[in-house]
């Protein structure tokens, strides 16, 4: 995410950490940088024109002078503009409404709506505890109506029933009535992709709009987008009074320019970015977290957030009784370990939010290979029998080579994994001796190969 | 960026006026300030065009019209929006007048904010000002010329028509991330195929997407054509079990849909060099054509999915989508340059028909005219 514009930024402050004051001059060579890579990271003109006009105008201002260093004064500066142009903070999503709460989705096609919709009502139902409705006003692409039918099957979520030959207005009402009848707390209103000079279309959402009088209006964006994301988010937004924007796609790697843009023409708040396939990829947008990241300062607290997320508590107490019974740590739950990790989104997702350097580091080389080590460890560990997991002394020279050749690798492999595997063991002791899972997560970072 | 318009209005006028009978499917949709000065002298030259066309929303207007127009023309239709903002926009730059550094600066915004990215602008500025100087131009009109000349010749490597005759069955693996319009596009292509007296196949392969199988069953019962698909699993198996039958049956064309997926997944990545590889083995030699389906509206990262994709699959052409909206594709001016694979076909259209073979002068023709 948003990784170009983080390393150019990066460089452009490097080049004026050198300096040893600002001038005309090197700001110039700076802002013609930022410019660059803002429109590289696909960033809409008119936007990038903006900001570099404020960064310019602030870092040559007297906040300048005030502060320690002027390496420091602009990386500032631009960061509190990335911020500012984000939006100032995240907006959850406003369901104080005499229910149900009406979400009406609208974007191009392609963008991710459906999607997002399962997404939302996964949220709304296991985060909210809301009774939720879906249903699809999308009577025009093939099988769309079925698409929303499945992933309401999926979540286990209520879907009312439509059809293509329906009028979307129609089903919207039928829909709300149903909710009304039903009690249900929220409703979500899946649209057709629309192209914004289509008028036909846009009537159509508009009296969609006027029919169902959603409290929320939720305008869906493909991240990667590029220039003509302005173009399109004003043609929506002055179509329909929108609510709130929802970033879809931002798993992809390297763009996310479309946030600042659509940011700035609509001046609605970015409610959530969607990252992933799987239905639990919907998260709230921090604009501070994103600026941050932009300016190489790593994303800590989504890293938290997702280790919190991702940790099995269940099993994690599991771990601890056990460690606490003293019974030793053994390579089931070296396994057990690895796995939770990967519900975590895998290790090139967490290095990602790593700091600076770190993050840089890691995405280069490490992250996929990291990923395969970590399963190659996986694999090994599947080749042995119970009995070797739970003591692994037994396994010697003739074993080594079992296992080996039982998950394609080489005997200095497994070598390797009984090493790291006897390391994590002694480290594993010292926390026994004071407990606590907070300790298991620092724990992981040992085990991990060429860290 | 509309400023330039103001202040070069009296040149503007004049170019607008002329272009606007031979285009008589782009009437502006939003007023744009030198459209609503032209307009009425529209309506005194040529009344008649002006009577066919009032209707603001562009699209509602070409949509029944293109139906009898030769591809060109539909092309241009489908382009019209595209055209509207960008070929309005160079009338007015190319209006008159000296050829100044503003002009150029209008220029590069002009080509950034079509998504032909840093590099892409910056090498077609240099090769209108080696142009401009080399043959002497002095007139901002003649800049327009070595412009199209200089687009023309970045991206006229892409134009390789796909030849669909060497094998039989030919099988077309689709590619692309989410939401590209993949399957969509697997639709109108069996159209085109169709239409060209081919027997046509398809095959299932996104068994991931909820519904993916029925929206592809869809488009075979409109175009009548044969889906082959599965109720759960691998997507290499059912590619397979679609090869065999085509092979069976004596089919021509095998469309093979994949699940949409980002180059950062891996491990979807890995999945789909499978279905390559399952597919060699299924019939040797094939895929014989492996397209990346690409969103005009994506930006710069169009690039990179070219990239990983032609990394992963070894790509040999690419569709261009959603052309008919207000995205132009500029895009394709980038890959042209740092990974040529060439643009087989481009979609300018919702209905069956609107997915064409790219021509390159066509294409510019249609963005700047």
């Amino acid at each position: 995410m948003l990784d170009n514009l983080t390393n150019r930024l990066s460089g452009v402050i490097k080049t004026l950490r050198g300096h040893a004051r600002l001038t005309e001059d090197n700001i110039a060579d700076a802002m013609r940088e930022v410019r660059m890579a803002l429109l590289e990271a696909d960033v809409a003109l008119p936007v990038v024109k903006n900001f570099v006009a404020s960064v310019k105008e602030r870092a040559l201002g007297q906040e300048v002078m005030g502060s320690l260093t002027p390496g420091q004064a602009i990386i500032g500066v631009v960061h509190e503009e990335l911020v500012k142009l984000m939006g100032a903070q995240n907006d959850a999503l406003n369901l104080a409404a005499v229910p149900p709460a009406i979400v009406l989705m609208a974007g191009l096609q392609g963008a991710g709506k459906t999607t997002t919709v399962g997404k939302l009502a996964k949220l709304l139902k296991e985060k909210h505890k809301k009774k939720v409705l879906v249903v699809s006003a999308d009577v025009y692409r093939p099988a769309a109506i079925e698409q929303l039918q499945t992933l309401a099957k999926q979540l286990d979520v209520e879907f009312f029933p439509s059809d293509p030959s329906q009028k979307p207005v129609a089903i919207a009402l039928a829909a709300v009535d149903h909710a009304k009848r039903h009690f249900f707390d929220v409703l979500l209103v899946d649209t057709a992709g629309r192209l914004a000079i289509d008028a036909a279309m846009m009537e159509e959402i508009k009296a969609l709009h006027a029919a169902v009088k959603p409290v929320e209006t939720l305008f869906v964006v493909d991240a990667m987008q590029g220039q003509d994301a302005v173009n399109t988010a004003q043609a929506f937004n002055e179509a329909l009074p929108l609510t709130g924007v929802v970033l879809t796609k931002l798993d992809g790697d390297s763009r996310g320019g479309a946030a600042l843009s659509v940011r700035h023409v609509t001046g609605k708040p970015i409610k959530f970015i969607g990252v992933g396939e799987k239905l639990t990829g919907l998260e709230p947008f921090h604009p501070e977290r994103m600026a941050s990241r932009i300016l190489g300062m790593g994303d800590v607290l989504s890293l938290i957030e997702d280790v919190q997320k991702g940790m099995d508590q269940a099993e994690a107490l599991k771990m601890a009784k056990k460690l606490k019974s003293g019974k030793g740590f053994d390579l089931e739950d070296f396994k057990a370990q690895i796995q939770q990790m990967r519900k975590m989104g895998g290790m090139v997702s967490l290095m990602e939010k790593m700091p600076g350097q770190l993050g840089q580091l890691a995405k280069g080389v490490q992250g996929a290979d990291a990923d395969k080590a970590v399963n190659r460890i996986e694999g090994i560990i599947n080749s042995m029998t119970p009995q070797e997991r739970a003591k692994p002394d037994l396994i010697k020279a003739s074993r080594k080579r079992r296992i080996a050749a039982g998950s394609g690798v080489t005997v200095q492999e497994v070598n390797r994994l009984l090493k790291q595997f006897e390391e994590t063991q002694k480290m594993m002791k010292q926390f026994t001796a004071k407990g606590g899972i907070s300790k298991l997560m620092r724990g992981m970072k040992g085990m991990l190969p060429g860290m | 960026m509309f400023s330039f318009f103001k202040k070069k209005k009296p040149p503007v006028v004049e170019p607008v006026v002329s272009t606007e009978p031979t285009t008589p499917t782009a009437p502006p949709a939003e007023s744009i300030e030198p459209v609503v000065v032209s307009e009425p002298v529209i309506e005194t030259k040529v009344p008649v065009t002006v009577t066919v066309t009032p209707p603001p929303p562009p699209v509602a207007a070409e949509a029944p019209a293109s139906r009898k127009l030769s591809w060109t023309e539909r092309l241009k239709s489908g382009l019209a929006k595209t055209r509207d903002k960008l070929g309005k926009s160079l009338a007015g730059l190319f209006g008159g007048g000296k050829i100044d550094e503003d002009l150029y600066e209008e220029l590069e915004t002009v080509l950034l904010t079509a998504d032909m990215g840093v590099p892409a602008t910056t090498h077609l500025l240099k090769e209108v000002r080696e142009r401009v100087s080399l043959k002497g131009l002095k007139d901002a009109s003649e800049l327009k010329g070595a412009l199209k000349d200089a687009l023309h010749e970045l991206i006229l490597p892409l134009e390789k028509p796909l030849q669909t005759d060497q094998h039989r069955p030919f099988i077309i693996l689709m590619a692309g991330v989410n939401g590209a319009g993949k399957t969509t596009s697997i639709g109108k292509l069996a159209k085109y195929f169709q239409g060209q007296g081919l027997s046509v196949l398809l095959a299932a392969g996104d068994t991931f997407r909820a519904a993916a199988r029925e929206q592809l069953a869809e488009w075979g019962a409109r175009n009548n054509v044969t889906v082959i698909s599965q109720e759960k699993g691998d997507a290499a198996a059912v590619c397979f079990d679609a090869i065999q039958s085509a092979i069976a049956r004596k089919i021509d064309i095998v469309l093979v849909d994949t699940a949409g997926r980002l180059p950062t997944q891996l491990h979807l990545m890995e999945e789909i060099k499978k279905v390559k590889r399952v597919i060699d083995k299924a019939l040797p030699g094939a895929p014989h054509e492996a397209l990346l389906v690409l969103d005009a509206n994506t930006g710069q990262n169009a690039l990179t999915q070219v990239k990983a994709f032609d990394d992963a699959l070894g790509l040999t052409g690419l569709i261009l989508t959603k052309l008919d909206g207000t995205a132009k594709g500029g895009v394709i001016a980038a890959i042209a340059r740092e990974r040529p694979v060439p643009l087989r076909f481009i979609g300018v259209g919702e209905t069956l028909d609107d997915l064409r073979p790219f021509h390159a002068r066509d294409y510019i023709d249609a963005l700047f005219d």
